[in-house]
């Protein structure tokens, strides 16, 4: 009772939050760990039970850490899982910075972060003149070509880029193989006859790892080494995902909806529009999701074994020539290119399924 | 009175592997116009067989069902409510109230007017812009009667429609749909499992045999309108309810002799 009516001063406070049960145990933790990595570097352990201290330091950080999000306010608890997040991946990054200052590794397989970032600076800046091309094709002399050359310098330049080189692969590879894909996927979901004829060989061609046809590809193209048959393999990729999915989509509305829909007096065209549709869109676009993302594993592994150009190619011609820094930012911007297509698609769901906001 | 439905000899059979199953056999029934009748029966008795026969939904194997049209105006013959609600989750309120409206192409203003009369009625205008997804059960089905309403139908459908809801939401909507009912006068086919539902809603009750399903017995509920939930407190509920239950038991017990 006599503590309720004290007064709240700084004092007080700064004393309870000394005794808060989580920050003692908060203190101990940390002197632990602290200790833990004394003893390992004075006792020269490291050389020798590096996986057994990198583990316990590991478990240590992720008690720390939850001990530390108990004294976190729940209102600014996901700002703190947030920025844990985030805090362990740049924890990650200077921990390889600083074990590849140390000469613990190797900086020909395993480049510092630093150097990856100076090499990605350079890929960007610089134009290859050996490969005749750059990374992003050099958008700041735009203007300048625009002035000297018109369109025709405009286009040279993003005829030069990797990143354009394999974005356009991708996209026009995902279009043209997502539409029929929609299509026969719908009709496959409503009609069962159509379904029962073509699922098996659907499925058949389904397992099949869409790289293994690009030599069919290259013979069936007029121009075997040019753009046709990389975007075509893109295409087939897309088109199974994409129609398998859909028809998942349409098999899975409640058929209870589809009665009402009749019941309610809704033509073929209507039940498609208001009913089918949207009951099979969320499908739809976890199949157009995947279909982008295993595009874009299918255009790096052509490029790996025939293009000029292409992150696939920056990323191979790099391992060739031992530049293991560009090799490292090839990958970094292969990344990148996954997480804006992904990031794409869903702006995209959430633009046409606002049902489906949370 | 004159009728307004007029179901003879229905029968119906399911093909299954094993050769066919009798899921209704030999129902005949009359409803007349304004009439709120109200089908008992124990569980898989062909109930909401016989609704979506009525319904249109399901074709019948033999007999005849006929809703017949008030010659003067242009109602669609029926709407049906269901169990599991079937509103649209990718509509909002409002558009799933809308939703037998924009189907037969009525013209927008009267849509709208409509839409948001019904909406009042049932008392969810300051849901009109919600998905059904931030509704609970009582307000999705409230969006699924308001959109047979909306839809002013010659005879409303009701298949259990408050069999999905807990016992609390239930009353409220058993006393909101008394309401609506003395209201509008529509005439009702009412499917439920519950005695208690049927005795308070409706003028006439149906009892259905245990499968295969037809009727057993049927009573005309004498309590007078406006009825109210404090109606089902009353002496002479109790006695209807007993009347009731005797005729029902056996057929509930031959259900579970089947299933022992």
């Amino acid at each position: 009772m006599s503590a309720k009516s004290l007064p709240s001063t700084p004092v007080r406070s700064l004393y309870r939050l000394v005794h808060h049960r989580h920050l003692r145990g908060l203190g101990l933790v940390t002197a632990a760990a602290l200790l833990l990595n004394i003893v390992v570097s004075a006792m020269d352990w490291w050389q020798e039970y590096w996986w057994l201290a990198l583990l316990t330091n590991f478990i240590l950080l992720v008690i720390i850490a939850e001990r530390f999000g108990e004294l976190i306010p729940l209102r600014y608890k996901t700002l703190y899982n947030r920025s844990l997040a985030l805090s362990f991946l740049v924890f990650i990054l200077l921990c390889w910075e600083a074990l590849v200052d140390a000469s613990i590794l190797n900086a020909r397989w395993f480049p510092a972060p630093s150097s990856i970032l100076q090499a990605l600076w350079d890929l960007t800046v610089d134009y290859d003149r050996f490969n005749k091309s750059s990374l992003l094709g050099r958008p700041w002399l735009i203007p300048q070509e625009w002035e000297a050359n018109g369109m025709t310098g405009v286009k040279a330049l993003f005829k030069e880029s990797h990143v354009y080189a394999t974005l356009t692969r991708v996209l026009f590879g995902f279009i043209i193989g997502s539409i029929p894909g929609i299509v026969i996927g719908m009709a496959m979901g409503m009609n069962s006859t159509i379904r029962t004829m073509l699922d098996t060989t659907l499925s058949a061609l389904y397992v099949l790892p869409k790289i293994a046809i690009f030599p069919i590809m290259m013979l069936a193209f007029p121009n075997p080494f040019g753009e046709g048959p990389k975007i075509a393999v893109v295409a087939i990729s897309a088109f199974f995902l994409v129609t398998i999915n859909t028809m998942t989509g349409v098999q899975q509305i409640d058929p209870v909806l589809i009665q009402a829909g009749r019941n309610y007096g809704a033509n073929r065209w209507k039940m498609f529009r208001h009913v089918i549709i949207p009951g099979a869109l969320p499908m739809i676009f976890s199949g157009l999701r995947l279909a982008l993302g295993t595009g874009l594993i299918v255009i790096v592994a052509i490029e790996f074994v025939r293009a000029k150009i292409g992150v696939g190619r920056v990323i191979l011609y790099h391992w060739e020539i031992l530049s293991t820094e560009k090799m490292y930012a090839g990958l970094f911007v292969t990344m990148i290119l996954g997480v804006l297509l992904t990031y794409g698609v869903q702006l995209i769901e959430y633009a046409v399924m606002p049902w489906q906001r949370k | 009175m004159q009728p307004k439905i007029i179901a003879r000899n229905v029968v119906k059979t399911y093909p299954t592997k094993d050769g066919d199953i009798l899921a209704v056999d030999n129902l005949s029934l009359e409803v007349a116009d304004g009439e709120f009748v109200c089908v008992v029966g124990p569980s898989g008795c062909g109930k909401s067989t016989f609704l979506r026969i009525l319904a249109g939904l399901t074709p019948l194997t033999s007999g005849s069902v006929e809703i017949i049209r008030d010659a003067k105006t242009k109602k669609p013959l029926n709407s049906m409510v269901f169990q599991e609600y079937a509103i649209y989750p990718w509509k909002t309120v409002w558009d799933n109230v809308a939703f037998g409206l924009e189907m037969r192409g009525v013209p927008k203003a009267e849509r709208r007017s409509r839409t948001e009369l019904w909406l009042k009625r049932v008392g969810l205008s300051r849901f009109a812009d919600y998905y059904p997804h931030q509704l609970s059960g009582g307000m999705k089905q409230r969006v699924s009667i308001a959109r047979a309403l909306a839809n002013d139908p010659e005879v409303l459908l009701m298949d259990e429609p408050l069999g999905a809801l807990d016992a609390q939401t239930r009353l409220v909507l058993q006393d909101e749909l008394l309401k609506l009912w003395d209201a509008e006068r529509k005439t009702v086919v009412y499917v439920t499992h519950s005695i208690d539902e049927a005795i308070l809603l409706g003028d006439r009750i149906i009892i259905m045999t245990a499968h295969p399903g037809t009727t057993k017995a049927e009573f005309t509920v004498e309590i007078p309108r406006p009825r109210t939930i404090e109606t089902t407190t009353t002496a002479e509920f109790a006695h209807h309810k007993g009347i009731i239950w005797e005729a029902l038991k056996d057929e509930v017990s031959r259900v579970y002799g089947d299933q022992a």
